[in-house]
């Protein structure tokens, strides 16, 4: 009865009859809490449908004057939100973490997984008119393997053995099989566009709910709706813009003052404070980005298993946790996977800090006592610097003579990732556990950048990527995991959560653990309250 | 020829030789960038052929001297050659950004050295009495504040919380000057105040110099007002360290202002620069480097030439 006459009133402020004001004090008068009150109201505005018009204005860090709207070359913020507006890939990964089709509309594997179909959408136009068949698909993903592609996604388009085109249906046949090939192809990067984009790959023509109508590396970028977008009247603005502001607290002023309605990369340091400001709110979701030091498993001192050990039971992960991300993160267990991924065994036990184990291994590793160095810069990730500091005292107290050496942060990725032989690094994640691991764990990853070379990883890889039954791939990767958290190079000590923050003119905004900003698609799902 | 005349297409000539020589140490300095440029622009993943490809396209396997004519000779007809990284054209992408930098510094310098020069006769005309020492310290403390922290605690306080111009100052072609004046109106205070206190202590001590001389006595004998004095006596003959020192905040306006331009999101070319150079964009660079030089030398060269016009005896020789 009470709940009749909220959700009655909720339905009223969506359509606003009612004042919120007026709604919340009717909900506390009836003993309704907050809370409640305000996921009711959440729920009523959802039901109640997007409101239509309007110019979104998104205040983006991780811009640069060298951008370019070429799918390939894209490696940061702002160009990758630039390709939600205007491209579109094969097929996309849900907030839940499923399969969606976008420009494939139905897709079937071989039953070993290695031939894979894919039916191409009909009537979907590009922004020049053209219409977009199988052709453009196949075209698109050669652009992107092809032996000079400095294409992004090179690394997961290595194992395509071939690929055809018969009518409307796009076909792959690969080196080996991967149960994961759709996850793949998800990939951002991999933007359709005509003709695979070989004549003018910057042009900014896609098949994506925006048109490109403004281009200004480094400035901004605009978007106006297109009106022939195959999905229908989705989207909800009638322009959107990014606006590249690369300094955080300008940022943050300009979405307080009311310039920009969504930011991204809040600094965790100041996102409680912003939560509390009016006008605005935090969103925050854990992701499958994570902050980790790794070491070489082939140089030493690190080919000591029995050091590496030392060195994960020594460091404090809640303390990181704490301090370097303010809580807006979870703490990681010397693996790149956590619950984000499908397929994760969350029964693998967690590693905690302790000093009195780290003691013991160091110990047994015969470790001569000269200083281990620890390369960090605060390019590697936010904080960096900081939690080397950290990782130092808590080595200290485990009697592990750690010693800080700070890299500029011009040239880290160049010089001293994949090169030093222990360094503070960040990863972004991948959308499965295949491509996490195929990336950066296989002994013949060009990225394995923990020279961690283990036969019987690999081969529980291969037989992973075959496996079509998810009970059983489940099985293999909680196997996999055990043996990379007890015998890795990796620390992992923390999961970064995707810190954004939007104004309350926003409606329906989605969390999504993909990337930031609901996946780079808030300006597709979200309208103006 | 008139000596002042001979003096002038002496100063001239020598800034465009100063110029080449800039050119030169621009291109020097890039090629001994450490590593390998086309290897930094393709990074880690780059295969020799893919380097090999790069660095013919690039003339890189040329003499060192033939690709500097041919990039000087270039840059004098207007050919900056396209950006390694987004492949635009240098001249067009710059020209924007450049004229915006001019833009942000035209206004600043329009606000700030009337507004400097007159606080500086100000404090002459009230010297050691409160008004030149407020200004003394208002100015000088301006000065000492880091750029980035008056730009927070304005876009904090006059954006934030009273709503009265916005912090993001981003202008583009299609907005009004009204428009565009009201979006570069916080960068502007935030630069006044950063080059009004060196342009007023000059002023100041400069025209204080020259009160000390006889002449000034004469016009006080003969019961001139102070400020007559100032304006009429002692400012004309202070002209050439004012101006001076004007060209150098001049020149810092438009070449030193990076970090202005990241607070308020100015597209201004101390960002394009900076974006470049981490992405080891050579001709950006060069190109960039090029018309910073000829702003500095330029903006010198007419303080010189001031100062030239500006000294009687020079004027008119015996």
């Amino acid at each position: 009865m009470m709940n009749n006459e909220l959700k009655h009133l909720a339905a009223r402020v969506a359509r606003k009859t009612v004042s919120r004001r007026d709604f919340l004090g009717r909900a506390g008068a009836l003993g309704v809490s907050a809370v409640a009150a305000n996921s009711l109201l959440a729920d009523a505005v959802r039901a109640a449908g997007p409101n239509k018009g309007g110019h979104l204005v998104q205040g983006l860090g991780g811009g640069e004057s060298t951008n370019t709207l070429d799918p390939a070359l894209t490696a940061s913020q702002v160009p990758f939100a630039n390709l939600r507006h205007f491209g579109e890939t094969l097929v996309g990964v849900s907030e839940t973490g499923e399969l969606t089709p976008r420009l494939a509309e139905n897709i079937e594997a071989s039953d070993d997984a290695k031939v894979w179909n894919f039916k191409i959408r009909k009537d979907v136009e590009f922004h020049n008119g053209k219409t977009m068949d199988a052709n453009d698909v196949m075209r698109t993903m050669e652009r992107h393997s092809n032996e000079d592609s400095k294409s992004g996604a090179l690394g997961i388009m290595q194992g395509i053995e071939s690929m055809s085109v018969d009518g409307d249906t796009f076909a792959v046949t690969l080196k080996s099989p991967n149960a994961d090939l759709p996850y793949l192809l998800a990939d951002y990067h991999l933007v359709i566009q005509p003709d695979g984009g070989f004549d003018n790959p910057g042009a900014g023509i896609g098949t994506g709910p925006y048109t490109v109508d403004v281009d200004e590396p480094g400035v901004r970028h605009v978007f106006k709706k297109n009106p022939n977008y195959w999905g229908g009247d989705v989207v909800n603005y009638d322009s959107a813009e990014v606006l590249v502001i690369n300094d955080a607290t300008a940022r943050t002023a300009a979405l307080q003052s009311g310039q920009v309605h969504m930011i991204n990369r809040v600094e965790p340091k100041v996102a409680k404070l912003i939560d509390r400001a009016p006008g605005v709110s935090i969103k925050n979701v854990a992701g499958r980005g994570h902050y980790v030091f790794i070491m070489h498993c082939d140089t030493a001192p690190f080919d000591n298993n029995e050091l590496r050990m030392a060195l994960k039971y020594a460091i404090n992960r809640e303390e990181m946790v704490d301090k370097i991300l303010r809580g807006y993160g979870t703490i990681g267990n010397d693996l790149p996977i956590n619950a984000a991924y499908p397929l994760f065994d969350d029964t693998i036990p967690q590693r905690k800090h302790d000093i009195e184990k780290a003691k013991e291994h160091y110990a047994k590793s015969g470790h001569d006592g000269s200083p281990i160095i620890l390369r960090v810069a605060d390019g590697a990730f936010p904080g960096a610097v900081d939690a080397g500091a950290l990782f130092q005292e808590s080595a200290r107290a485990a009697g592990i003579p750690l010693e800080i050496k700070r890299e500029p942060n011009d040239g880290y990725w160049s010089e001293v990732w994949n090169k030093q032989p222990f360094c503070a690094s960040y990863w972004g994640g991948r959308p499965v556990q295949d491509q996490m691991y195929s990336t950066a764990y296989l002994s013949t990853a060009d990225w394995n950048d923990t020279r961690f070379k283990n036969p019987e990883f690999d081969a529980l890889l291969n037989k992973a990527k075959a496996e079509l039954d998810e009970g059983k791939r489940k099985a293999i990767y909680s196997e996999m995991a055990h043996i990379l958290r007890d015998n890795g190079g990796l620390i992992c000590p923390m999961f970064n959560d995707f810190v954004d923050a939007v104004s309350d003119k926003v409606a329906g905004y989605v969390l999504d653990p993909n990337a930031e900003l609901s996946n780079g698609f808030a300006p597709v799902r979200t309208w103006f309250a | 020829m008139h000596p002042i005349l001979k003096l002038l297409v002496q100063r001239i000539a020598l800034s465009l030789l100063l110029l080449l020589a800039a050119s030169a140490m621009i291109f020097i300095g890039t090629q001994i960038l450490p590593g390998d440029v086309a290897q930094s622009i393709l990074g880690q993943s780059a295969t020799p052929e893919s380097l090999a490809n790069l660095r013919a396209e690039l003339g890189l396997n040329e003499p060192a001297l033939t690709r500097y004519f041919d990039w000087l000779f270039g840059a004098l007809q207007g050919d900056l050659g396209t950006a390694l990284t987004n492949g635009r054209d240098i001249a067009e992408s710059l020209g924007t950004r450049l004229k915006n930098t001019m833009f942000l510094a035209f206004w600043a310098a329009v606000i700030s050295v009337p507004l400097a020069i007159f606080l500086g006769l100000l404090a002459v005309r009230y010297q050691n009495r409160w008004p030149d020492k407020l200004i003394s310290a208002v100015t000088l403390t301006s000065i000492s504040i880091p750029e980035f922290l008056i730009g927070y605690v304005l876009m904090y306080f006059i954006s934030v919380k009273l709503g009265w111009f916005t912090s993001v100052s981003t202008i583009y072609d299609s907005m009004s000057l009204g428009e565009k004046l009201s979006a570069i109106a916080l960068p502007v205070t935030v630069l006044t105040l950063v080059v009004l206190a060196h342009m007023m202590r000059m002023t100041r001590a400069a025209i204080l110099n020259v009160m000390q001389s006889a002449y000034i006595e004469t016009a006080e004998l003969k019961g001139l007002s102070m400020f007559n004095i100032i304006r009429k006596h002692a400012f004309p003959n202070a002209i050439a360290p004012i101006v001076n020192v004007v060209m150098l905040n001049l020149a810092y306006l438009v070449v030193g202002v990076v970090v202005v331009e990241v607070v308020f999101v100015y597209p201004g070319m101390g960002q394009y620069l900076v974006d470049h150079v981490s992405k080891r964009d050579v001709p950006v660079v060069q190109a960039c480097g090029l018309i910073f030089a000829a702003v500095y030398i330029g903006l010198n060269m007419v303080a010189d030439i001031v100062s030239i016009l500006a000294n009687p005896r020079l004027r008119h020789p015996k």
